[in-house]
This record gives structure tokens, C-alpha cells and sequence, in this order.
């Protein structure tokens, strides 16, 4: 494929976003804005993601994505694809083989290491927006470090359902600065946000923003000190290789209230299941 | 405790062809503690106008006005609304409260002012309107829809919440009953007993007689009045 | 005694309009003053330049701060100002939905405050959101309702809790009965009158309500195009005003 230019992306175009990245990772979890391409993709597909992707990869790299925790996924195939076609870069699905992986809601269950890159794709980067719309404020208060607005959120959260019920995109500071958003993931991930040995880089297309975390940052999720922070899963096994640490996802089976948990991330519940563990649901 | 000297006094009215009119000029004349003086004149002399120059109300052109030290013609407001909380004490004709405040708390309010905790204040306020005859089922109503006379004892009550060193009286028996005004006369007794500097205007005569040590008659500081009209000196009071 | 905020020269332009000229004034703790005018006539530019929400062109607007003693907000840091703002300081909105946030629940509208100062046990921040409610007459099973379910009159009336609730020595208050119906504003009247006097608080009201300065203010500016033509003891300016354009505002009052 000799048409694109390397990872589809001019060259160009890909040392401005290494430049964003950059700035990202000496200020952590402060959103850099960037000038995002069109992709050939449509927006909530991932375009922040690839764009960093495409931005930090190499020909000698091997990129595994993941929609959710899964490979095989209609989103993880096609970004898979796409990097396959324009980088020509191997690919996996192992998460230990990988270098570079782009996530779409979930951080894999595997530690990753020093040699590895996890880029999520992040739909809207700015925690503070659900109660104050005004990007102008949103800046002011970032810079300010008034970060007051982020425990209301929290409290109307407790004040309506008893306890804290946000479950995904659950906000953390980082480093004690900055207030951040973690991407869509559920806040079973949050702990791994935090002294990851990987290089974690977040990029929102739409909304041109880039951020990141480098190696063994410290990431604290917001609380209150009477209901403190709680990385919360389905209280189950899974049911295809009977882990008991995974975040899981409920099947449902039938219309007759059949159903059954299974990890979420495919590729730690096939190595498990390759190791011998067998779940109550595996055939 | 009250001494007035040189007080001058014109109205300037810029909306009717700039007419100014002067009405009190050179007016001196001191009240001891203990002394109860009483402002007399015809009506349109200048009494309330004097009295509420005395209060910081109305301002003075020329001359002071000094209650205890301050001079008040000189005085920063914030030093007029201090003497005013502790000082000195005005009945006016009107009472001039927030609707729908409960009678207790109107009376009450001189002393919470002055950071009389709430339980005291009140018992004090309790006191003076049982003893002004204002029926207890009242007290927790606005006077705002009293009667005129319940108003006027309201406001006296509240007048006389704070044992002030100094006090202005505006027609306190006016629209009061025998027993009322007996009451109100014996509270004017009882400042002065423990040595208040009052002034007064009584439009009725027997109550002058008891009470005022002496008389002041306004008309004589009062320059003639311009084209017959007494009224024009006087402005409206405004409801705002 | 030291003037708890000391406002000199302030002046601001629209271009080659005057929004304000050369205000000053001294307030003293505890003091309320009323600012009065018709519509344009400065005074709501003057309380936005005082407050921080405006740059005056010239003037300072001294505060005496609880840490450093008096300083001058216009040149401090904005982070700074802004600390005052959710702090010493504290702003009514004539509109309650300015100064609310409409989707937040009524306990997590007064709660900002104390969580922008960093208050992080849930319950306590409730606990005193929950008191500010009854003590601004607003029943505390309400607690958990948005301020669209509210009246006109208890959306002001959240709004002032929610400024209140952190304890603030100045207040800046901008038509706060203004919208109201009459028996509404009595009441909420007759609640600021309170707390001003409880908490001591000093107030800067901006109106053109005469009525309402008679009532909540010691003091009295009244302005006529971005200049203060007199200022004095409210019941003086208002029962001998001196300045013709006083006198005018005064007589045309309406009366009942």
C-alpha cells in the first residue's frame, strides 16, 4: 500500500500531534489541544486514538485494539485493519505481545510494562463539562485548580442514589494538579490508571484534544471521606475460565432470564482458558 | 447630653424653580440629662423639622448639633447609625417597619441591634407591650394591620426597648386612650428618673405640663414664612 | 477602625460611553449601603466593577482581607479574587438562575461553596446545607429537589444560601427583590434583614427600589449617569434629598 504515507498520516501532521503529546506527558493530565485531521472514520470511532496512534507508531511496533475489552469487535477489527493497510505493522490480540494498544473503554487486565503504549479514545475530555458547559470557565477552572464543581457531581450522585453510582468515566487528579478525565472506562480500571508502567496517552478527535500520563504517575479517584472511592464489579465468576479478578460483562442468554458473566477483556480469558481454567458456563 | 448651637436650616427645591426656603434659623438651646424639653410652635412652625434635624434625619446647612460628643451636622453616617443604635432614641408619628415582621420582633429589634441575645430581647419587648395594653394574641401579628393607636403604642414600645441617654418624642399620646397615655407618661418619667436627655413636641397640653421641665418655642427661630404658605416649608414625607 | 472595603476613583468606559466615573466610597464592617439610580445610570457597572466581574479602567477597590489586611482586588491575582469571590465575598443575582446552577440539586447548590474550599465529608456538607435551608425558610425535606421545581421566591432564597453558606463578611446584591412579587419580597426582605444582623454581615446593594433601601440600607448612594450625585444616611437622602436629581427620584415615587 504505497498510496498513504506511513500510518496514513503525513508526516507533518503527526509531529504536531507528537509535539501535543509531548507537552501532554510533562504536564500531566492537562488537555492539549491539537489540530485533529479528518479521518476516514466517523466520529466515536476512535479518530483522537488513531491520530495518536498513528503518531506513535513504528514499523517495528505490534498493535493490538480493543472495543471494550474485546478484539473482535466491529470498531477494534476495523482500526486493526486500518493500521494493518496503512502502517503494515503486525498485529495482535495478545496483550503481552503488543506495543502499542488502542482501547476503547477498558484498560486490559494484564500489567503492562515500560515497553508498552496504551492510547484510549476518549468521546469528551473535559470532566468538569457536565455542570459547566462554558469551555472558557472549564479553562479558567483547570488553570485555577477550582476543582469544587467535580465533588458536586459526586454529591448529586450520593444525594440521588445513596452512594457514588458514577460507574464509568469516573474522574481522578492527577498528581495532585490536574482533575482528569479517564475515558469511558469503568471505574473497576481506575487503580490501573494509577503508577502504570506503560505510557497511557488519551486523544478526543472531535473535541482536538490530547493528554496523557507518563510512566508511574499518580492517579487518585475523587471522593468523599465518608463514601470513599470504590473500583466495584459484577460480583461474580467468570464463566468461561472462573476468574475472579476481571471485570466482567453479563450475556444475556435467553428471553427466559438466562445469563452469564464473562471478562470482559477476550484476550485474558483465552489465556486462562489456554492454562487450563474452565468457568460453570464453559462448554 | 444635647446641645444645639447657630442651627440653620433651609429647603432648596430644585424641581419647583429652584425656591429656597429657610426654615429654622439660629437655633440654640441644650438639654440636660434628666430633662425633658418640649418643642412648641403652630403647626408649620418647624417642630418635626427641628426634631428630625436633631435626629440626623433631615440635614442641617450651618451651626451643630452635639449629642454626648458627637457633633452630628459633622458626622460620618456611620457614626449617626451608631449614636442612633445606642444613644439616642426617636418615636416618631409613623411606624416604618418590614411586612409581615411579627409585633414581638419590631419591638425587640432596637436591643437585637445592639447584640442583646434573642430570649432577653424579647422578654424585655413582652414587658412593654403588656404594658402598653397590646393583647398578646397580637404580638406574633405584622403591625402593619393595626389600628392607629395599636401602631402608635407599637412604636412606642419600640422607642422605648433601650434605655437611651438621649431621646426625641414626636407626639407620643397622640391617638391614645386615658389609661394609654398614662402608661406612656410614666415611661417618659421613668427615662428621665434614670437620666435620659428628652425632647418633645405634645400637642396636648396636660401631658406637656407634667412631663417638660421646660419650653421652646420654634415659631420665634422660624423666618417668615414666604407667601403665606405654611406648607411649603414642610416637605412630604415621602412613603417610599 | 479599617473601612472593610475602601473603593476609590472607580471609573469605567463603554467606549466613549461612561459606564461609571470616579466613585469612591468607604464601607465599614456591618454597613449596608443601597446604590440607587434609573436604569443606566452606572450603578449596576459600578457593583460589577467592585465585585471582580468587571476591569475598571481606573480606581481601587481596597478589601481588607482576613490573611494580608487590606488589598486592592483590581491588581491582586486572579486566583486570589476568585478565592474572595467563593469565600469573603458573596454576589445575588437578580435572577436566581444566574447565580444557581439549575440542574444541581438544591443540597448540592449550597454545598458548592464549601466544596470549592475543600470540604470533603459528604454528610457534614449535606448537614449544613440542610441547615442554611431552614434558616433561609426553605423546608429541608426539599433538600434533594432541583431549583426548577422551586418558586421565583425560593430560587432567591437558595441563591442567598448558597452564597451565605461559607460565611462571607461582604455581600454584593443586585436587585435582589427585583422580579418578585411584593409579598414575596417582604418576606425576603425581612430574611436578609436578619442575617445581615446575625452574621454581621456588610452588604452593597444595588436597586431602584426605594422602598427596599429604605429598609435593608444605612447608607445611601444615588447615581445619575455613572456619577454619585449624593450620598448620605438613607432616610436623609431619602426624607431631604439635597441634589435636584434625588429630589426628582425621591417625588416621583408612586405612593400607596
Amino acid at each position: 500500500m504505497t498510496d498513504y504515507n506511513f500510518a496514513y498520516l503525513d508526516e507533518q501532521t503527526k509531529r504536531m500531534i507528537r509535539r501535543a503529546i509531548l507537552k501532554g506527558l510533562a504536564i500531566p493530565g492537562y488537555q492539549v489541544p491539537f489540530a485533529s485531521r479528518e479521518m476516514p472514520m466517523p466520529y466515536g470511532w476512535g479518530t483522537g486514538g488513531v491520530q495518536v496512534s498513528a503518531a506513535v507508531l513504528t514499523p517495528d511496533d505490534t498493535f493490538k485494539v480493543i472495543d471494550q475489552g474485546a478484539d473482535d469487535t466491529t470498531n477494534a477489527v476495523s482500526i486493526r485493519s486500518f493500521f494493518e493497510r496503512t502502517a503494515g505493522v503486525e498485529t495482535t490480540t495478545a496483550t503481552t505481545e503488543a506495543s502499542v494498544i488502542q482501547t476503547r473503554h477498558r484498560i486490559p487486565e494484564e500489567p503492562l510494562t515500560e515497553d508498552q503504549i496504551l492510547v484510549y479514545q476518549v468521546p469528551i475530555p473535559e470532566p468538569l463539562r457536565f455542570l459547566e458547559p462554558r469551555e472558557s470557565e472549564t479553562r479558567k477552572m483547570h488553570s485555577l485548580e477550582e476543582y469544587g464543581l467535580m465533588h458536586v457531581k459526586l454529591y448529586e450522585d450520593i444525594s440521588r442514589h445513596g452512594h457514588i453510582a458514577t460507574s464509568y468515566a469516573y474522574p481522578v487528579k492527577v498528581e495532585g494538579r490536574y482533575v482528569m478525565d479517564p475515558s469511558p472506562i469503568p471505574k473497576f480500571d481506575n487503580p490501573k490508571l494509577s503508577d502504570m508502567a506503560a505510557i497511557q496517552l488519551f486523544g478526543a478527535g472531535r473535541e482536538q484534544r490530547i493528554y496523557a500520563l507518563p510512566p508511574y504517575t499518580q492517579v487518585v479517584s475523587l471522593d468523599f471521606e465518608d463514601h470513599p472511592f470504590e473500583a466495584s464489579k459484577a460480583d461474580h465468576l467468570c464463566g468461561l475460565c472462573d476468574a475472579t479478578d476481571s471485570y466482567l460483562d453479563e450475556v444475556i442468554m435467553d428471553d427466559q432470564g438466562g445469563r452469564m458473566f464473562v471478562c470482559s477483556d477476550t484476550d485474558y480469558c483465552e489465556a486462562r482458558r489456554a492454562a487450563g481454567h474452565k468457568g460453570k458456563d464453559a462448554a | 447630653m444635647i446641645e444645639l448651637k447657630d442651627v440653620s436650616k433651609t429647603f432648596t427645591l430644585h424641581n419647583q424653580g429652584s425656591a429656597v426656603i429657610e426654615v429654622i434659623s439660629d437655633v440654640s438651646f441644650h438639654v440636660a440629662p434628666g430633662e425633658c424639653v418640649g418643642l412648641t410652635g403652630a403647626s408649620g412652625a418647624g417642630k418635626s423639622t427641628l426634631m428630625r434635624m436633631i435626629y440626623g434625619n433631615y440635614l442641617t446647612q450651618s451651626g451643630s448639633i452635639c449629642i454626648g460628643d458627637l457633633d452630628i451636622v459633622q458626622a460620618e453616617p456611620r457614626e449617626i447609625i451608631a449614636l442612633r443604635r445606642e444613644v439616642l432614641g426617636y418615636v416618631s408619628q409613623f411606624l416604618r417597619v418590614v411586612p409581615r415582621v411579627p409585633t414581638l420582633d419590631v419591638v425587640a429589634d432596637p436591643l437585637r441591634a445592639l447584640g442583646v441575645p434573642a430570649d432577653d430581647a424579647q422578654a424585655r419587648a413582652k414587658d412593654l407591650l403588656a404594658q402598653l395594653n397590646i393583647p398578646q394574641r397580637l404580638w406574633s401579628l405584622s403591625p402593619t394591620t393595626f389600628s392607629g393607636g395599636e401602631q402608635q403604642r407599637v412604636n412606642i414600645a419600640r422607642g422605648f426597648a433601650h434605655a437611651y441617654p438621649a431621646m426625641l418624642l414626636d407626639e407620643p399620646t397622640a391617638s391614645l386612650d386615658a389609661t394609654n397615655r398614662e402608661v406612656v407618661l410614666s415611661l417618659i418619667e421613668g427615662a428621665k428618673t434614670r437620666g435620659a436627655a428628652i425632647i418633645g413636641i405634645f400637642h396636648d397640653e396636660a401631658a406637656r405640663a407634667r412631663v417638660c421641665d421646660r419650653e421652646i418655642d420654634v415659631s420665634v427661630f422660624t423666618p417668615g414664612l414666604t407667601s403665606g404658605s405654611e406648607a411649603v416649608g414642610q416637605p412630604r414625607e415621602s412613603a417610599a | 477602625m479599617t473601612p472593610l472595603l475602601s473603593v476609590q476613583g472607580i471609573t469605567k468606559h463603554y467606549g466613549a460611553h461612561i459606564g461609571c466615573a470616579d466613585v469612591s466610597f468607604d464601607l465599614y464592617p456591618g454597613e449596608v449601603m443601597g446604590i440607587v439610580g434609573e436604569s443606566g445610570s452606572g450603578k449596576s457597572t459600578l457593583l460589577n466593577c467592585m465585585a471582580g466581574h468587571l476591569v475598571p479602567d481606573a480606581g481601587q477597590v481596597v478589601f481588607d482581607t482576613r490573611a494580608d489586611g487590606p488589598k486592592d482586588t483590581v491588581t491582586m491575582s486572579e486566583p486570589e479574587r476568585r478565592m474572595l469571590g467563593r469565600t469573603d465575598w458573596a454576589f445575588v443575582h437578580q435572577h436566581a438562575r444566574d447565580g444557581l446552577r439549575m440542574g444541581v440539586s438544591a443540597g448540592g447548590n449550597v454545598g458548592e461553596r464549601l466544596m470549592a474550599v475543600g470540604e470533603r465529608h459528604y454528610g457534614d456538607i449535606r448537614g449544613k446545607a440542610t441547615d442554611w435551608l431552614e434558616r433561609v425558610e426553605i423546608d429541608a425535606a426539599r433538600v434533594d429537589d432541583r431549583p426548577t421545581t422551586f418558586s421565583g421566591g425560593m430560587q432567591q432564597r437558595l441563591q442567598i444560601a448558597r452564597n451565605l453558606v461559607t460565611g462571607p463578611r461582604l455581600v454584593f446584591m443586585d436587585e435582589p427583590t427585583g422580579g418578585l412579587d411584593v409579598s414575596v419580597q417582604a418576606r425576603l426582605l425581612d430574611l436578609l434583614r436578619g442575617l445581615v444582623r446575625d452574621m454581621g454581615l456588610s452588604a452593597i446593594i444595588v436597586t431602584h427600589d426605594l422602598a427596599v433601601v429604605r429598609l435593608l440600607a444605612d447608607r445611601l448612594m444615588v447615581m445619575k449617569s455613572g456619577r454619585v450625585v449624593e450620598a448620605g444616611l438613607t432616610d436623609q437622602v431619602l426624607d431631604d434629598p439635597q441634589h435636584a436629581y434625588s429630589q426628582l427620584l425621591v417625588s416621583s415615587v408612586l405612593q400607596v
